[in-house]
């Protein structure tokens, strides 16, 4: 399925919503703000630019999708469950004992999640293992990483950055989630990531920069990545903590958090 | 004394990968600036694209490979066993054995044979770390004929698996005859009734060795190679205590953790005998030569005998 972009708008706020459900009622805190964060994004991959099969998770030739920022899981959940991985209903287990849903992503137990994350910084690094992986099998498949900025603090992400440019993994696209706050408080003052377009350049990728929350560019810079030479692309997508949730926008205390009932309503009225 | 073997375990791993990826392209071999020092410089030869080499770097390396064998490959991780073991052990732990992806990760200079270079550099904890993660196989060969069996081997499972190899030729134990079955002991020497050695590694030269002085003492002692630490062969174990009634394991590791605690767990568990374990004693080593450090550190031919004779004094 492929959509316009109105239609991506509009599953955009679904699983926004849908990510409002799992904060409120899955078996634990969830982490809200990280997924809506990333939800424009992650929706414009599924609906519009990867090439997968619902109905086949582990066909040879898909494209993949890691998600660095294993934290934000419920965004790839509502996805996979919109997208007909597994019933929806199955969104309700996350944090559950028994749940193919775990507190962060599990390729063995998710039908569609492409690798095992969570502990953070490691995604850039096996998406490069499957890039070339592909490139040896001559797979067209491409290989996306959805990066959190606060796990750019992580050393393995520039050990990644510096090994996928020396080769040439131009079916490797990055994208940097980046909203300004980690677990702790705002990037800005906890470690400073910028220059930031400037040290992706300077490790030898092709940087474009996205207004992470508008569907045409994020889609745009999306198809643009995929014609590369010799080259990785990564998108330094602007984005919102929250965004969609004014109460949760840009306030750091919903980095993981379970909503009030009142709360959760006000989410849900706000993403009609 | 036993002849030297002609090459060390590490070049007769990168022997074994070679012969595997000649008969299956879906081999993959990535290092950390070690593929020459790995045995894989054969395989880099004739596969240059299928040696994935990432500087050094060995948390990017061991993530590549569990990148690599999510689309289906057999990956083969190698570096030295502190880096493979202690740098990136998390993501030995979390992104290949949690996922139970196909990559086998081969540490070489393990136990003391990082010797001159100095405690950076020797692996003493390697086999405790690798063999509390569950799917991890964690084997152990005594030699290079040995390890290319044993690498042939455990490739042939699938999963996640921990392959220890030193750095030098060690004494040769072994022929192209040696067989091995994942989760199976080898017993050298059948019949023992005064105690049972269990060993593995370079130390099973040394054990035939003290085995030769105990028996030419009248000491009628069983000797067990057990080189598959994980899954252990458990019934091995039991048999030798029920007929010993006595064992001494012999490894070069800390006595934390490595066979030794792996023996001792199934004996305490199933049919109590007195143990003693031969290994090193919760220190830091130093530099020296290889065959100095087995000898300073407690893992002498007569630091076994030893062992073996004041265990059969406590029975």
């Amino acid at each position: 399925m492929t959509c316009a972009n109105e239609e991506l708008v509009q599953m955009a706020k679904t699983i926004r919503r849908d990510i409002m459900e799992m904060a409120f009622k899955a078996g634990g805190a969830t982490h809200p703000g990280p997924a809506l964060s990333s939800a424009d994004i992650v929706t414009a991959l599924y609906f519009k630019v990867m090439n997968v099969r619902p109905d086949e998770p582990g066909w040879a030739d898909r494209d993949r999708l890691i998600l660095s920022k294993g934290h934000a899981s419920p965004v790839i959940y509502a996805s996979l469950a919109e997208k007909g991985y597994f019933d929806k209903d199955l969104i309700y287990t996350l944090r559950f004992p028994g749940s193919i849903l775990q507190g962060h992503p599990d390729m063995k137990k998710t039908p569609g999640v492409d690798m095992t994350t969570g502990s953070l910084g490691h995604g850039l690094s096996a998406g490069l293992g499957m890039a070339l992986a592909l490139k040896l099998r001559k797979s067209a498949a491409r290989v996306y990483v959805i990066l959190g900025d606060g796990e750019l603090d992580e050393g393995i992400v520039w050990e990644a950055a510096m090994s996928a440019s020396n080769f040439g993994a131009d079916n490797l696209t990055a994208i940097v989630d980046y909203n300004h706050f980690q677990s702790g408080g705002c990037t800005d003052e906890i470690q400073c990531l910028e220059p930031l377009v400037d040290k992706w350049k300077a490790f030898g990728w092709r940087v474009f920069e996205a207004n992470g929350h508008d569907m045409y560019d994020i889609v745009n810079k999306l198809e643009m990545a995929k014609m590369s030479i010799c080259t990785p692309t990564v998108i330094i997508a602007h984005t919102t903590k929250g965004k969609g949730v004014s109460y949760m926008e840009n306030n750091d205390d919903w980095h993981q958090r379970m909503p009030t009932e009142a709360e959760y309503l006000q989410a849900l009225k706000e993403l009609e | 004394m036993l002849e030297m073997d002609k090459i060390s375990t590490r070049q007769a791993f990168g022997n074994a990968v070679l012969r595997l990826a000649e008969q299956n392209e879906n081999i993959i071999a990535v290092a950390a600036d070690t593929g020459k020092s790995m045995g894989l410089g054969g395989m880099a030869k004739k596969f240059p694209k299928r040696v994935i080499d990432v500087g050094i770097a060995e948390q990017n390396m061991m993530t590549l490979a569990a990148g690599a064998a999510s689309v289906g490959n057999l990956v083969f991780a190698a570096s030295y066993s502190v880096f493979t073991c202690m740098r990136a052990l998390e993501e030995v732990r979390t992104f290949i054995a949690y996922p139970n992806l196909n990559v086998k990760v081969a540490g070489g200079m393990a136990g003391l044979s990082g010797s001159i270079e100095g405690v950076t550099h020797q692996s003493l904890e390697d086999v405790s770390f690798m063999r509390s993660i569950p799917n991890m196989v964690v084997v152990v060969p005594a030699d290079a004929a040995s390890t290319e069996v044993i690498v042939e081997e455990v490739s042939k499972q699938y999963g996640p698996a921990y392959i220890r190899l030193g750095r030098y030729e060690v004494p040769k134990v072994f022929d192209n005859s040696y067989k091995f079955t994942v989760g199976k002991a080898n017993v050298m020497k059948e019949a023992g009734k005064d105690a049972a050695i269990i060993c593995n590694g370079v130390m099973v030269g040394r054990s035939i060795e003290a085995e030769k002085i105990l028996a030419a003492k009248g000491y009628n002692v069983k000797l067990i190679e057990m080189p598959c630490v994980k899954p252990l062969d458990e019934q091995c174990i039991i048999d030798a205590a029920k007929e010993a009634g006595a064992i001494v394991t012999v490894e070069e590791h800390s006595i934390i953790g490595g066979l030794g605690s792996a023996v001792a767990e199934v004996v305490v568990q199933n049919c109590p005998v007195p143990m003693k374990l031969v290994g090193v004693k919760d220190i830091f080593a130093e530099s020296a030569t290889h065959e100095k450090l087995l000898d300073l550190y407690g893992l002498s031919v007569q630091d076994i005998v030893n062992a073996v004779e004041d265990i059969i004094r406590q029975k």
